[in-house]
Order: structure tokens, then C-alpha cells, then sequence
């Protein structure tokens, strides 16, 4: 019994051993398992033998299973390790094949200036307000203390539409007008940011577009002073540009406020940067916008976006900003 | 404006290191933009006498020079300028000068010449800007001497100021030191000139009327006989040449100094061209004619000013330009000198229509003071004296216009403490104003300020407080920042906006800002309605239209791009159109467009792909805005391809197109390819996006699909059919996916096969087999019945 044993578990794992792939071993496992294997057979003989001998008998063939199925286990796992090597080494991918750049599509860098700016004053507790770009001349200039015949209106080279009466439409030569409107529509207190588009009587250099983007401050309430316009300067320098950026005022001249100031912003490195004009709102202008300037006082600024986003950048010619050309576009 | 610092300290002590006088004139709002130290560096560069001039052998743009030193032995110096003559004395620098560059002098040949020094032009000295020739010097220098000795040129500085339009008293040397040494606290003075006259009286050969009161508000002369005209002392010609001057003769010379050292322009003409010394002020007459001093022949209108003879004959443009009849010669003798003060607005709109603009027509035009003519007039003569040995006539004779009476302003002292953010007295006040002229006497709650005639500028409360805020120093206002009870936000419509902005990113669209200007045939190329707002005075005809669609901008984008060989791009533009309009303004319609280029130019598959990749950047916009109910109705829209466009439809209006650019479009802009085209209204899409969408339980009942494919003619739109399905489908269609399209010989010409497939699920039960038979058995009528189609 115990040598027919022997004969038939070497037998088997001699046949599990040659399986070479795990649907020969599944086919093997039935005919080493099957219930007319020798292995039952041995299994079926146990009931022959005397009863003293078929414990140990049973236990022998038990034992001899046990060592089948384990060899079995054994050669499966191995096989299956295999066969997995063999699949991952056929599915190889070179993960360097896939081409560099997606087709992500890129914000202009002005709007991106536009919109970090926004942010940064709705931070400070303003809202932002728009206007048309075309403007009536009364909004333009008569409203911000620049009469007709004022020689500050040659100095800002306007383009004029056909509509209405000749010489009384333009293109707005700067954001102000929202100013008058905004003070038009609303009571003070006034906390706004107007960012848009403006235009200029100019042939398109590096420096200098017909076409450009401004953005507008405007506050009017109760004893607002010139100092309110330095700190709210200073506060929007710090969280615009970052830590160890300063400004300062000096005086300078616009019709439209009074006192009026130039800002400069100082970067960390000691260099001063012209950014823009402001000033205490001129009477006349508050007028324009039927507030009392005795009872309300306020302050404007405003400065140019594209100028910032180009520096930003370090891009030198202007003019690329709107050529629509994808080499640019694409690099921000 | 340029001013030397020496010049200055002749009305006060202004003293101490100069870049710090730049950082006070600079906060006083007088910015220099260069602070610059001339006559510094002269050694080893004398005075030289041109012996002799001959011709380069071997070079035709350089000439041999021969200059004597003041030993007898010529040096031959190489020289690339020819405005010298033999005698002419001229700056020489010798060998072993370091020039105020920084080159170094040294012996050199030059095409086999030996040059043993170089002779200086005015730039090279640092002396001015004039690099054109050689700076030949005034003839009665001691040759050999040092240049700085015999120019008396001691050490300068030289202040390049930015004067804003607000400020014509700071056109002046006189009036930057009377703001800086306000500033400074140190005494200003304005020397009174010191003249003998001799008798007859100015007035008994020269005079004066206004018959334009308006123009003029005050016109001065004086007569200076025994003139004899000819070359400025050294130390006037290098302060002129300092300020930006060229020195042309003495009394021209002395004309232009008063100006710069005053302010007050002034003119002067030969008395014996001037018929009985007499001159008039009028308007001119439209289609008079003068010659000017440039000798241009020059056509007036009535709103020119002009200054005439006794005869009536215009002699002089007012403010602008003098007349040639009168001009100073060599052989004048006697000078009738003319100080004036001209109505701002008509020198602006004279000098701006004849394209002339001088040192003096921008003084006028942002206004003179009309209290200095005296001043300018006596210092006028008494220069004239000293240099050209001038008798001056007694007195002068002075005419009125109209003449502003002087400004007050009531100024509060809580008024300025209240702008300014300060704490100063009334007293304190009036001490900052006093130096500067503004005269303030104490009054209830403040001054009582008389404005100086020199500030034309100045004529309200704030005006003046501007000028207390300049000389307290702003950053002495201090820095707060204001705290508004509102917080901030942005509106929806900003929201709204950068929420598009982002989907349109996210799908691969790249950001373009066109120009918003088109040339007068874009429209037309473009396919579309061609009425537009024209700009009335455009730069140039290519942008002289405003754009009434968001399309030609951004064709000529793709158009700049395939010029470069660079295709497959996507272009996205969020921005206003303008309409013509009968209201006050024209309508601005704020519009997105996206354009993708790069697609196939044939009839085959790929070219249907641009069309198509639009339609499926609109879904992508939609789903990524959350929209629903964004539909597309086939449709001929202007500049799409006839048969592969449509509306966008939302909440019952078309919003925007969506299709393919019209072949014919694209190649009037020849663009290759072909072309995508979304264009949608910004409105429609913020304002829905303010809706909240409501939640929808989702259903916990199996579902079951079920695939239907029908022949149908091709123009029935397949989302109509999808529709059909969808209402056929009584409430338990979830969803219907076109899922394959298939046009061929089975299914016939003119007609294509969709297939959907459809999924039905209920909310509340399971659906039984009979009821799924049921809806779909529905659909395959619905289907057929209102399309025309057959099941496949």
C-alpha cells in the first residue's frame, strides 16, 4: 500500500511539475484529483484493509494528498509568477512617448493682471465698476473738469465716432468716466476699481498702443484725506507686488483732482517705478456728479494694466500683447 | 527745463549736495530727470587757434587741422567736422586728456596722418546736446589758455526738470529757485536791473494800440538804440548751451536768456523796418498772409493773432513766430523790444494749426505772467547794455487789454487739515504760502489769499491747499487706510465671466485681445452686414471702423498665425462689439468667440471635423457652465458655411452661431483649412448661471437599455429625433446617446442611419419587461411618424 503510494504521488507531482502553463496544470489537477484517479482509488482500497491498518493507511494516503496539493499550490503560484512576467514584459509602454504639451489654453496676460488687481482691491472692501467704452465727451472731459477748449483735452489724442452730433462721441480716453457715472448712480460712500479699455489717438510703438486697459480707483466718503489715498496706494502695493514693495506721492498736475500726485512704487532692490496718477477729487468733479464736496471729500488713481502685465514678464514690445500670436499666448 | 545751478544761486543761497536739491525739487513736483556735473573735467583741453584747413589725403569725411596753442607751433589735428575756418578759436585736447567721457587722448595715425590731440564739440564737453560740429568759441579767448579759465566755467550742475502743464512759473530759473528756496527756507530775490536811459523817451518813437483787448492783456516795449549786434560773452553762450539753446548773435541771444531766466518771452525788431515805431494788436483776417522769420509764407485765419505796422500790415504772428520784414540784421541799430502776454487758447490752437511749437508758444499757452514784463523788459536792456553797448531809450510805454483782476480765495484751516490729513495753524498756513507769493491775511476760520499773477493755475480753495500740501511735503499727510462698512465683491456678471473664461481655458483655448478697429471692406470679406460705427478721425484707414463682430479679429489672428506655418490653434476672444445705435451712445454688446483652424480642407471626413469640433466645444462649455437647455437649430448664419452652421438656442432666443466658417470667407482672408466658429451673448449665459440647480433623488430601480437605429432623410436634425424619443418615452427615459452615424448604399442616397441608444429607468419601481416593449415600440412610432424614418 504505502509503496503504491509512493508510485502514485510521485507520479503526480512528476505530472503537476510538467504542466507548463496553468490551463495544462488545471487539466492535470482533474486527472490527479479525478475520481478515478488512483489517488481515490487508493482512497476507496482503505475500506479492505483490516481495521488495524487503515489508520495508518488512511493517514498515509491523507498525508501523501496533503504533499500533491501542495506541489500543486506550489507550481501554480510559479506558474502564474511566470505567466504574469511574461504579460507585463509584452505590455511594456515607454511613458516618454507621449508627446510633451497639452492643449490647455492660456489666459491673456492682461487679464491675468486684471483679474489678480480686481482681487486685490475687492480684498480692500471695493467693488468694481464698468463702463462704456464709447463715451460721450460730456463724461470724458466736461464732467471731469476738462471744459471744451481745455488744453488738457489735446493732450490725451481722442478718437472720435461717427454718431450724434459730430465731435461729441469718442472712444474714452481713460476709465475717469466711470467715476462720474458711478457718482451718478450711487450715494457715497463710494469704494470702486474700474478696470477696462481705453484708447488713444497713437501710432502702436513698443510703448504705446491706440488700444489699451486701465485701471480706476474712486473713493468718496466723510473726511476722506490725502492721507486715506497714500495708505490705500501703499496697502494695494504691498498685496499687489508683495512683501518689501513701498510707494510714495509727489506732487504733480491733473485737472481732474486737486491736490493731485504722481505714485512711484519702490521695489525691494531701492528702484522707483512711475505707476500712475491720483489725487484728491477735484470739486468740480464731485459737482459733476451731484455730491456735495463739502460734505463728502474723496481720492482717484489710476494706472495702466498692460504696462504691468509686460513688465511682469519682462516682455519689451508692447505690441505683442495683441498680435494673437499662439507663441506668445502660449508662454504664460 | 534745464537749469544750472549757478543761474540759480544768483536769486538765492540754494546750497548743499545736488542730488539732494533734485530729491526736494522732485517732491516738490518739479521732477529732475537728470542731475548732471558740467565743466568738470576740463584738464589738458585748451584754447586753440585754426592755423590752417587741408584736405584728408586719403579720407574724404575727415580734414587735417592745423592748431596753434599759443606756442607758434601748430599741432595738425585729424577732424570729422568742416564748421570751422581758419582763425576760428576752438576747444583742443591735448595728448594725455581724459575727456569728460572717459576717452583717452592719445597721438594716433588716421589713414597715415598723424592727429596729436582732438577738437572738442559742445556734447563731447558735456556742455549741451549739440554733437553736430565743433564747438567754435567767441574770439576773444586768450589762445593757450585753459578752457575752463577762459569760459570762466567753474563747476556746474545741471538740473533736467519735468515741468507739468499747471506750473508755466516754473519755466523759469527764477521761478524753480522761488518754489525750491521756499522749500529750503533761504531768501529769494529777484535783482532789480539797474539802467541809465537816456532821453528822447521811448515813447517819443515808438507805440502801441490794442485793438484786440481780448488777445492781449498787456503789451510792453522798449526802444535800444546804438546796438551793435554780434557774438555772446562765453558765459551767456554756455548757459544757454546748457539749457538746450544753440547761441545764434547777442541780441537773440540775450532775447532767449531773459526768457529762460524769467519766463516772459519776449521779441524784438528792427525799429527802422517798423514804419513810425508803431505796432498794433488785432485778430488776424482769414486769408491775410505773412512772412515768418523761418521765411515760410504763411495763410491766417481769423482766429490768429497778429501784431501789425503802422500801415496795418501784419508783421508778427502773436505769441507764435516773429515776422522776416522785421527781422534783426546785421546792420541794426536800433531795437524796439516787445514783451507781451497772448491769450492762452488762441496760441494753442495758432501754434498747434501750423505746426509751430516753441520755447515760447508753450509759455504763452499755459499762460505768462502778465506783472513781468517790466522785469523782462529792463533786464532786457540792461544785458543789452553790458554786451552789445545798448542806449536805452527813458522809460517804456505799456498798454492794457483785458487784464484778469487778481484771484482771492477764502482758504479754511480745517479745510486743509481736513484734505490734508494735517494739524497746522492759520499762521502755519500763511507761512508756507507767503514764500511762495500767495499772499494770506487772517480771516474768520482762516486766510483771505490773494493768488500770484504768476499762477495761472491757482483760482480755487483746493488749488491752494495743493500749494500749503506741496510745501508741508505730502508724506508729512501720513498713511491710513480707510475702512469701508461695505465688504467687496465681485458682481455675478464679473463671476459669470471668469467662469467662462475658465471653461473656455479648460478647452484648450488660448486667449487673443484684437485690436477692436477693422479696415472699412472687413465686414464685407467676412460675409457680414456691413453697417458699422466709423471713427471720425482715424490714424489710418485699416482702423477706421469699430468692430461689429468679434469674427474678422480673430481670422486675421489665425491668418497672423498660419503666416508663421503654425495651424491646429485655438483662439478664444470675451469682449465687446459696437453697434450703430439711435441713442445717445452706440449699443456694446458683450459677445464670447472661439476659432480653432488646423482642420482638413477636403470633402472628406476630416474637413466635416471643424464644424463639429465646434458643436462639441459648445456642449463642453455648457456642461462645464452646468447650463441645460443650450440647443443648436440648423441654420444659414452670416459668414458660416451655408449647410454646416446653426443657432445656439437658449431659454426660448438665439444666443450665439456655432458651425464652420464659410469657404469663401476664408479664403477672401486667405486662411487654409478650415475653420471653427463659436460665437455666443455674455448676458444669457451669467445670468442663468445665477440659477441654483435643484437636486433630483436619484433613482434606486434597475434600468434597462435599449438600442434603436432609424433611416432618416438627412436634413432631420438628430437632436430633433432624440427629442421625439425623449417625449415619446413618457418620463422613464433617462437618457438617449446618438451612438453611431452611417451613411452608405444600404440605406440610400440622400438619407443616413442614427443610432440611439436609449436608457429607461423609473424613480419609484421597477419597470417590467411589457412596459420597456411598450416605450420602445412608442419611440419607433413617434420616430417614423414625425421624421419620415424607417427602424433599421
Amino acid at each position: 500500500m504505502i509503496d503504491e503510494l509512493n508510485t502514485i504521488e510521485t507520479s503526480a507531482v512528476a505530472a503537476i511539475e510538467g504542466a507548463t502553463s496553468l490551463a495544462a496544470l488545471a487539466e492535470v489537477k482533474t486527472e490527479v484529483f479525478g475520481k478515478s484517479a488512483p489517488l481515490a482509488k487508493a482512497q476507496r482500497s482503505l475500506g479492505t484493509l483490516p481495521p488495524e491498518d487503515r489508520k495508518s493507511a488512511g493517514r498515509a494516503v491523507n498525508e501523501s494528498r496533503g504533499r500533491i496539493e501542495r506541489a500543486l499550490d506550489a507550481h501554480r503560484s510559479s506558474l502564474a509568477e511566470a505567466e504574469r512576467a511574461t504579460q507585463l514584459v509584452a505590455e511594456r509602454l515607454d511613458l516618454t512617448e507621449v508627446p510633451e504639451g497639452a492643449t490647455v489654453g492660456h489666459a491673456h496676460i492682461v487679464t491675468q493682471a486684471w483679474q489678480a488687481l480686481e482681487d486685490v482691491f475687492v480684498g480692500m472692501g471695493f467693488r468694481v465698476a464698468e463702463g462704456p467704452e464709447v463715451e460721450t465727451d460730456w463724461h470724458n472731459f466736461d464732467a471731469l473738469n476738462i471744459p471744451p477748449g481745455h488744453p488738457a483735452r489735446d493732450g490725451f489724442d481722442t478718437i472720435y465716432v461717427d454718431h450724434g452730433r459730430p465731435g461729441t462721441t469718442l472712444l474714452r480716453t481713460h476709465t475717469s468716466p466711470v467715476q462720474i457715472r458711478t457718482m451718478l448712480d450711487q450715494e457715497p460712500p463710494i469704494y470702486i476699481v474700474a478696470p477696462g479699455r481705453v484708447f488713444r489717438r497713437d501710432t502702436a510703438d513698443a510703448t504705446h498702443m491706440p488700444v489699451f486697459h486701465q485701471l480706476e480707483g474712486l473713493v468718496v466718503d466723510r473726511d476722506i484725506s490725502l492721507a486715506d489715498l497714500a495708505g490705500t496706494i501703499e496697502a494695494f502695493t504691498e498685496a499687489y507686488f508683495g512683501p518689501g514693495f513701498t510707494s510714495r506721492l509727489r506732487p504733480n498736475y491733473f485737472p481732474f483732482t486737486e491736490p493731485s500726485a504722481e505714485f512711484d512704487i519702490q521695489r525691494p532692490d531701492g528702484s522707483w517705478l512711475e505707476l500712475g496718477g491720483c489725487g484728491m477729487v477735484h470739486p468740480n468733479v464731485l459737482n459733476a456728479g451731484g455730491i456735495d464736496p463739502e460734505r463728502w471729500t474723496g481720492f482717484a488713481f489710476g494706472f495702466g494694466i498692460d504696462r504691468l502685465a509686460a513688465m511682469k514678464y519682462g516682455v519689451d514690445d508692447l505690441r505683442e500683447l495683441f498680435t494673437g500670436d499662439v507663441r506668445f499666448l502660449n508662454q504664460f | 527745463m534745464k537749469v544750472l545751478l549757478s543761474w540759480m544761486r544768483e536769486f538765492a543761497p540754494v546750497d548743499g549736495d545736488p542730488s539732494a536739491l533734485a530729491d526736494t525739487m522732485t517732491d516738490l513736483g518739479m521732477v529732475v530727470e537728470r542731475v548732471e556735473t558740467i565743466g568738470a573735467n576740463w584738464d589738458g583741453i585748451v584754447v586753440g587757434r585754426v592755423v590752417d584747413l587741408r584736405p584728408h589725403p586719403k579720407a574724404d569725411r575727415i580734414q587735417l587741422v592745423d592748431v596753434d596753442r599759443g606756442d607758434g607751433e601748430p599741432l595738425q589735428v585729424c577732424c570729422g567736422a568742416f564748421n570751422m575756418t581758419v582763425g576760428d578759436l576752438v576747444p583742443l585736447a591735448t595728448i594725455g586728456t581724459t575727456m569728460p567721457g572717459g576717452l583717452e587722448i592719445a597721438r594716433r595715425k588716421l589713414r597715415g596722418e598723424w592727429s596729436n590731440g582732438m577738437i572738442c564739440s559742445a556734447s563731447e564737453l558735456e556742455l549741451g546736446e549739440d554733437a553736430d560740429g565743433i564747438m567754435v568759441l567767441a574770439p576773444d579767448l586768450d589762445v593757450g589758455s585753459s578752457l575752463a579759465d577762459a569760459l570762466g566755467a567753474e563747476q556746474d550742475t545741471l538740473f533736467d526738470l519735468d515741468i507739468e502743464g499747471n506750473r508755466p512759473d516754473a519755466l523759469s530759473v527764477a521761478g524753480v529757485t522761488r518754489d525750491l528756496s521756499a522749500r529750503l527756507g533761504v531768501p529769494f530775490e529777484l535783482p532789480s536791473p539797474s539802467l541809465s536811459e537816456l532821453d528822447p523817451a521811448a515813447s517819443t518813437g515808438a507805440s502801441v494800440t490794442i485793438a484786440a483787448p481780448d488777445l492781449c492783456s498787456r503789451f510792453g516795449i522798449r526802444v535800444l538804440h546804438n546796438v551793435s549786434v554780434g557774438q555772446s560773452p562765453a558765459w551767456m553762450a554756455n548757459r544757454l548751451t546748457a539749457a538746450g539753446m544753440r547761441p545764434i548773435n547777442s541780441i537773440v541771444d540775450i532775447s532767449n536768456y531773459v526768457m529762460l531766466e524769467l519766463g516772459q518771452p519776449n521779441h524784438t525788431y528792427d525799429l527802422a523796418t517798423v514804419s513810425n515805431g508803431h505796432l498794433g494788436v488785432r485778430m488776424a483776417r482769414a486769408g491775410e498772409t505773412l512772412v515768418t522769420l523761418d521765411d515760410v509764407h504763411r495763410t491766417l485765419t481769423a482766429d490768429d493773432g497778429v501784431i501789425v505796422d503802422a500801415g496795418d500790415t501784419p508783421i508778427g504772428l502773436a505769441g507764435v513766430m516773429g515776422g522776416a520784414s522785421t527781422e534783426i540784421g546785421e546792420g541794426t541799430t536800433s531795437v524796439l523790444l516787445e514783451a507781451a502776454v497772448w491769450d492762452r487758447m488762441t496760441i494753442a490752437k495758432t501754434s498747434r494749426r501750423l505746426g509751430l511749437r516753441s520755447e515760447a508758444s508753450t509759455r504763452f499757452e499755459r499762460g505768462v505772467d502778465p506783472m513781468g514784463i517790466e522785469r523782462a523788459l529792463d533786464r532786457f536792456a540792461e544785458l543789452a547794455v553790458e554786451i552789445c553797448g545798448a542806449k536805452v531809450a527813458t522809460g517804456s510805454v505799456i498798454e492794457h487789454g483785458n487784464l484778469a483782476p487778481p484771484v482771492t480765495v477764502l482758504v479754511r484751516t480745517d479745510r486743509v487739515n481736513r484734505l490734508l490729513n494735517t494739524g497746522l495753524t492759520t499762521d502755519e498756513v500763511a507761512a508756507l504760502l507767503d514764500p511762495i507769493g500767495f499772499e494770506a491775511s487772517p480771516t474768520d476760520g482762516g486766510l483771505m489769499v490773494t493768488v500770484p499773477t504768476w499762477r495761472p493755475d491757482s483760482s480755487i480753495e483746493e488749488d491752494v491747499i495743493e500749494e500749503v500740501g506741496r510745501h508741508h511735503g505730502y508724506e508729512k499727510s501720513g498713511k491710513r487706510v480707510p475702512t469701508p462698512e461695505q465688504f467687496g465683491r465681485l458682481t455675478p456678471h464679473q463671476l459669470g465671466r471668469r467662469r467662462i473664461r475658465q471653461a473656455l481655458l479648460a478647452d484648450g483655448f488660448s486667449e487673443a485681445m484684437p485690436m477692436p478697429f477693422l479696415a472699412p471692406g472687413d465686414l464685407a470679406m467676412a460675409g457680414l452686414e456691413t453697417s458699422a460705427i466709423t471713427l471720425s478721425n482715424p490714424l489710418v484707414a485699416e482702423e477706421s471702423v469699430l468692430r461689429t463682430s468679434l469674427l474678422p479679429g480673430l481670422l486675421k489672428a489665425i491668418g497672423r498665425n498660419q503666416a508663421h506655418r503654425i495651424d491646429g490653434v485655438r483662439l478664444y476672444e470675451l469682449g465687446r462689439v459696437y453697434l450703430p445705435s439711435a441713442d445717445e451712445l452706440p449699443d456694446e454688446h458683450e459677445y464670447l468667440a472661439a476659432v480653432a483652424s488646423g482642420f482638413g480642407t477636403g470633402t472628406d471626413e476630416e474637413s466635416e471635423a471643424a464644424a463639429h469640433a465646434a458643436v462639441r466645444s459648445l456642449h463642453r462649455m455648457t456642461a462645464d457652465l452646468g447650463l441645460s437647455g443650450v440647443t443648436i437649430a440648423n441654420a444659414e448664419v452670416p459668414g458660416l458655411h451655408p449647410t454646416r452652421a446653426g443657432e445656439v438656442r437658449f431659454r426660448g432666443r438665439s444666443i450665439g452661431s456655432v458651425g464652420e466658417v464659410d469657404p469663401g470667407v476664408l479664403e477672401r482672408y486667405q486662411l487654409s483649412g478650415r475653420v471653427a466658429w463659436l460665437q455666443l451673448e455674455v448676458l444669457p449665459l451669467v445670468d442663468a448661471l445665477a440659477s441654483v440647480p435643484k437636486y433630483r433623488p436619484i433613482s434606486l430601480y434597475p434600468s434597462s437599455d435599449i438600442d434603436l437605429a432609424f433611416a432618416t432623410a438627412d436634413d432631420v436634425a438628430a437632436t430633433d429625433v432624440a427629442s421625439t424619443i425623449r417625449k415619446a418615452g413618457d418620463g422613464v427615459i433617462r437618457t438617449v446617446q446618438l451612438f453611431d452615424v452611417f451613411r452608405g448604399e444600404q440605406v440610400g442616397e440622400g438619407r443616413r442611419s442614427l443610432a440611439y441608444q436609449i436608457r429607461l429607468q423609473a424613480s419609484d419601481r421597477t419597470l417590467t419587461d411589457e412596459e420597456v416593449a411598450e416605450v420602445r415600440q412608442r419611440c419607433i412610432d413617434e420616430v417614423e411618424r414625425r421624421h419620415g424614418a424607417e427602424l433599421r
